[in-house]
This record gives structure tokens, C-alpha cells and sequence, in this order.
């Protein structure tokens, strides 16, 4: 089994668009051996360099598609050209799509790539993560370790059920 | 009477957000309006009340791609109002840095942002798939970049180890010694970058600008030298206010510029070029010559070779500077604030960004003034649309609309840089 790598994507000061890091945060400690952690802000070119050499990367970000806040994606990217679900709150306009399709295009795509998205509600500078954002980190990053494969722990359970997918 | 309007709601590849608006009356465009939307962003006015030391890192933060040129604005101007003058080694890592700068986003521009223009593709994506190579080339040269500011500055965007008098912390020669490697094969992948734009096809043109620059007489220009125009202007920097001035139009929260009792005027590559061709590093003066580039270069499109011809000079100079490099004692000279003005100006990758600030004998900033680049060249973007929409008024609107925004990009505009200001001004008819 090769590398994996999950990456939390997002900026602290963009209100809920820091969800990705949080999720991150949530599961860094109870990592399985042979999975890498890291944040990111989202810029393109440096997430196709993070990506570079790992066989499974697992991207977690906020998007803002129009379902409902706390909706949680999950999507396999690796297969088909991502949809537009607006991502895109990184610096320039090129952001996480910029990075998938330009790594596919250059045949540089891990052989797994998958998406955990949060839809996130506000976007505003200095802005709290709103509740049901924050709700659904805890949720995403309990599906996160089951994927990853390990078991679910009671402290989490509390958090299953309050966000729809 | 026909009338055609040609909008272009949000452009793309570009550095932040703007549109364009053209009208054409009778088979003659009356008007070209580059309308800056992004909001202002009052960094002048943040910069009162501020330490002189606070304003490096505040400053770095207007721009993402070129905050090294921001920076090295703010500590020239601060130290030109303190008497303090950098030499030796800290000269030379600040050059070095701005080599990175320039590399970094003159590559991003060339390969990703400008180059699908003239191979005729919607993004670098969809170019990609066809042409991974130059693409590659581009990322590749884009990471040399950021290394030499990750190096020296702490960290690839908003560096933070800049400071009025030199650094931080300097490093240690064999430091940098770790980026000869990395910049080496750089050069090699910038050479056969100019290649690769040489052979695009490019649209004819020949503007009669009043080119502005740095002219330093001994180097191509970063961070020092006087205010030169093609027109004959030759004036230190200090001098700037009282040939240049800033005005507004109601379409744009940037102000634009033009030399007082003259006219607009265009800053960056190809200005740069022409004020100081002569002092390229051979190498790259060869690959502009073996280019086709003669002396001087007044068509915008092939700004693209010009940009590529100065990221095998920045890759050049990098070496040359990693070569001769003796670790200073200190990393920064005694800075002692003193009351006064100072005044600043270096050559971004977009071309001249002058800062000003008022200080107090505490070192508090009492008063700032940024003039960046795309501010500059907004009024000459505007003429170039005019010229080249006329000229191209048979071509179908999809290729119409395409020629324009091409038209935008060939002057790279940072819209985000750009916009500082902001009179709110109603239009009524």
C-alpha cells in the first residue's frame, strides 16, 4: 500500500472556510501509522506539490455550492473532472479545481484522490465558524477515521446524525 | 447607426477582479473602460500610526504574487527618510530575493495565465493536456522562485524576515549554497521557455508609449536607480511627486497616473527593457537577440518573450549573486528613525512601485503613498484596447472578445494590487 496524505484545506481568518483545517485538527492525533497530515491554504501550485508522491490523497475544504450549511460531500475526483462547487476562496482565483485539473491533465494525479467538503455559510473575514459547520467537523472527521480505518471512539458518537449528507 | 457593446463581466487570468466594457459606434470604438470592481482596501490609511517596522510586513500583505516588491519599496522609502544606505552582501540578498519575485510570478504569468492566449486555449489546464511540457517547465521554474524566498524570506508568499536596515536573519553560506542546484537547472528550463514563446504567432502592433522605468546605469533594475522615461526624464526618486500625479475616474476604485503636462505612460517589462536592454546578463541578452527582440519591443503581445527574457536574466543574476556571496556580520545595519520623508522605488514584476511615507522622529508613519504598477498602466490598457479593437472590429465576437481580454493580459495587471482607494461617485443620466 503506498503513501496517504490528508490535506485540510482553508484560511482561519475566512470564517467557515476554515472548516478544513478544523477537521484536520480533529483527527491529526489518532492517525493511523503511514498517514500524513498536513494544511494547506489552498493555493493551487502548492497543493499539487503536497500531492507529488502520494498514492491516496484525501482533500477536506469548504465549498459553497447552495446546499444546505454543514452538508457534508464526499466525492472521488480521481475518476471524473471535479464539478463546480465553488471552491474557490483562495488567493487569484486558482484554487483546489485548478490544482485536481492541472495535476490530471499532467498525469500527476494521485491514483486516489477524494474530496470531503463542508458547505459552509459565511465566507467573512473575522467571521466565527458558523454551528452547523462547526457541527459537521466533528462528523466528518469521525467518517474521515472510520475511512481510514479506525474505530470509532465514544466521544464522537454525540456528533453523528446532526448534520445530513 | 450601429452600436455594439462588448462586455466582458469578469475577466479571467488575471491577478483579482475586473471587467471590461467597450462601446463601438459607426465601426469606430468610442470607449474602453478596464472597470476595477474589487474593493478598495485603504492600506495608506492602515499604515498611519504605524511603527516604520510594522509597515514591511503589513505591506507585503497587499500583494500575494510580488510582496517582496511591496517590501522592498517600504524599506528603501523608510530608509531614505533615516539617511541609511544598504551595501555590500544585505545589497546583494536583496536582490537575490527579488530574483525569486520575479522569477516566481513572471513564470506563473507566462505559462499559466498568458500563454493559452496565444495557443489558443481557454485555460493552462485545458493547454496542459496538450502541452505538459511547457506547462511542467513553468511549475518547475515557479518553485525555483519560491525557493529563493522560502530561503530568504522564511516562507514562499508574505515573507517575513525583510526589515528597514536588511534582515533578520541571514544565511549562512552554505544556505544558500543549497539553491545553485535548483537554479541552475532553472536557467536551463528559462532558456528554453523564451524558445517556446519565440515561436508564438503574434498579433502586429507598434504603440507609441512613453515608457517609465528604474534606470540604474551598472545593472538591470530591482531595487535602485533613477526614474527614467523613454522620453528623455531622468530624475531621482524623490523627485517622483513632482513629475508624476494620480488621478481618479469614476469607473475604477484604482487611481491611474500620468507624467504632469504630458500623458499617460506604460511601466513594466517591456518599459524595463527598453530603458536598459544593454544591462541584461548575457545570457539572456543573447536569448532576446536569437528571440528576435531588437533594442526596444512596442508591441504588447510580445511582452510574453520579454517577461521570459527576464526570468533568464533573474535566474542569471540569482547565480551570479549566490556565487559572490560572503556572509555580512550583521544581518542589519543601526537604524536610528528620524523625522522626515522618504521616498522609494523598485521594480516589481509589473514595473515601478513608488512608496512615500511621512515619518515622525519616533518612527511613526504620519503619512503613506503607494503607487503600484497596474495603477500606472490602467490608462494605457485602455488605449491599447481602443487601437486593437479597431483594428480587429472584423473578427467574429467570440474572437472579438477573446482579442481584448488577450489585450488586458499582455500588461499582467494586479487588479487586487491596484485598488486603494475609493470616492464613491453616482453616474446619473
Amino acid at each position: 500500500m503506498g503513501r496517504t496524505l490528508v490535506i485540510g484545506i482553508g484560511r482561519e481568518q475566512r470564517g467557515d472556510d476554515a472548516a478544513g483545517r478544523l477537521v484536520l485538527r480533529a483527527l491529526v492525533d489518532r492517525l493511523p501509522p503511514g498517514v500524513e497530515p498536513v494544511e494547506e491554504e489552498g493555493e493551487a501550485m502548492a497543493l499539487m506539490e503536497r500531492m507529488e508522491g502520494f498514492d491516496t490523497v484525501h482533500m477536506i475544504d469548504a465549498c459553497r455550492s447552495g446546499a444546505a450549511p454543514g452538508t457534508i460531500l464526499r466525492l472521488e475526483v480521481s475518476a471524473a473532472p471535479l464539478p463546480e462547487l465553488g471552491f474557490q476562496v483562495s488567493t487569484h482565483g486558482m484554487g483546489l479545481v485548478e490544482a485536481v485539473e492541472l495535476a490530471r491533465a499532467l498525469g500527476r494525479l494521485p491514483r486516489r484522490c477524494i474530496l470531503h467538503a463542508i458547505e459552509g455559510e459565511c465566507f467573512d473575514f473575522g467571521a466565527p465558524v458558523s454551528p452547523a459547520v462547526a457541527a459537521a467537523v466533528g462528523e466528518l472527521a469521525r467518517r474521515l477515521l472510520e475511512e481510514l480505518g479506525v474505530a470509532g471512539k465514544g466521544e464522537d458518537d454525540d456528533a453523528r446524525g446532526r448534520s445530513g449528507s | 447607426m450601429a452600436r455594439k457593446t462588448i462586455k466582458v463581466g469578469y475577466l479571467s487570468r488575471v491577478e483579482g477582479e475586473a471587467r471590461l466594457e467597450l462601446s463601438i459606434r459607426d465601426g469606430t470604438v468610442r470607449a474602453a473602460r478596464l472597470a476595477i470592481f474589487e474593493s478598495p482596501r485603504f492600506f495608506e490609511a492602515l499604515l498611519r500610526g504605524r511603527h516604520f517596522d510594522e509597515a514591511v510586513d503589513i505591506n507585503a500583505r497587499i500583494c500575494g504574487i510580488c510582496p517582496v516588491a511591496y517590501q522592498m519599496s517600504t524599506v528603501h522609502a523608510v530608509e531614505d527618510a533615516f539617511g541609511i544606505r544598504i551595501a555590500g552582501p544585505l545589497r546583494a540578498l536583496r536582490r537575490l530575493i527579488y530574483c525569486g519575485e520575479w522569477i516566481e510570478s513572471h513564470a506563473l504569468h507566462i505559462c499559466m495565465l498568458h500563454a493559452p492566449d496565444f495557443l489558443g486555449y481557454e485555460s493552462a489546464i485545458a493547454m496542459a493536456r496538450d502541452h505538459p511540457q511547457a506547462v511542467t517547465r513553468g511549475l518547475a521554474l515557479k518553485k525555483a522562485g519560491n525557493a529563493i524566498l522560502a530561503k530568504l524570506g522564511g516562507r514562499e508568499i508574505h515573507p517575513v524576515n525583510i526589515r528597514v536596515g536588511g534582515f533578520y536573519r541571514v544565511p549562512r553560506k552554505r544556505e544558500l549554497a543549497e539553491l545553485v542546484d535548483p537554479l541552475e537547472r532553472a536557467r536551463d528550463l528559462a532558456l528554453e521557455t523564451v524558445r517556446w514563446v519565440a515561436g508564438f504567432d503574434f498579433p502586429r502592433s507598434e504603440r507609441p508609449y512613453t515608457f517609465v522605468a528604474l534606470r540604474h546605469g551598472r545593472e538591470y533594475p530591482f531595487n535602485e536607480g533613477r526614474v527614467a522615461s523613454s522620453d528623455g526624464l531622468d530624475i531621482p526618486v524623490r523627485a517622483y511627486d513632482a513629475h508624476f500625479e494620480e488621478y481618479q475616474v469614476p469607473h475604477s476604485t484604482a487611481l491611474r497616473s500620468r507624467i504632469r503636462g504630458a500623458g499617460h505612460y506604460l511601466t513594466g517589462p517591456l518599459a524595463r527593457y527598453h530603458l536598459n536592454a544593454d544591462l541584461l546578463r548575457p545570457v539572456a541578452r543573447e536569448a532576446a537577440k536569437e528571440a528576435g527582440l531588437g533594442p526596444s519591443c512596442r508591441n504588447p503581445y510580445t511582452s510574453i518573450l520579454v517577461r521570459a527574457v527576464e526570468v533568464l536574466h533573474a535566474c542569471d543574476e540569482a547565480l551570479a549573486i549566490l556565487a559572490d556571496y560572503e556572509e555580512p556580520e550583521q544581518p542589519a545595519v543601526a537604524v536610528e528613525p528620524k523625522a522626515g520623508v522618504g521616498h522609494g522605488a523598485t521594480e516589481a514584476p509589473r514595473g515601478l512601485l513608488y512608496h512615500r511615507y511621512v515619518l515622525d522622529g519616533e518612527g511613526i508613519i504620519r503619512d503613506a503613498r503607494i503607487v503600484p504598477p497596474t495603477a500606472q498602466n490602467q490608462a494605457v490598457i485602455e488605449e491599447d484596447l481602443v487601437e486593437h479593437v479597431q483594428r480587429s472590429l472584423d473578427l467574429p465576437e467570440e474572437a472579438l472578445r477573446h482579442r481584448c481580454e488577450q489585450t488586458v493580459r499582455n500588461h499582467d495587471p494586479c487588479i487586487s494590487c491596484a485598488t486603494h482607494f475609493l470616492k464613491l461617485e453616482v453616474e446619473r443620466e
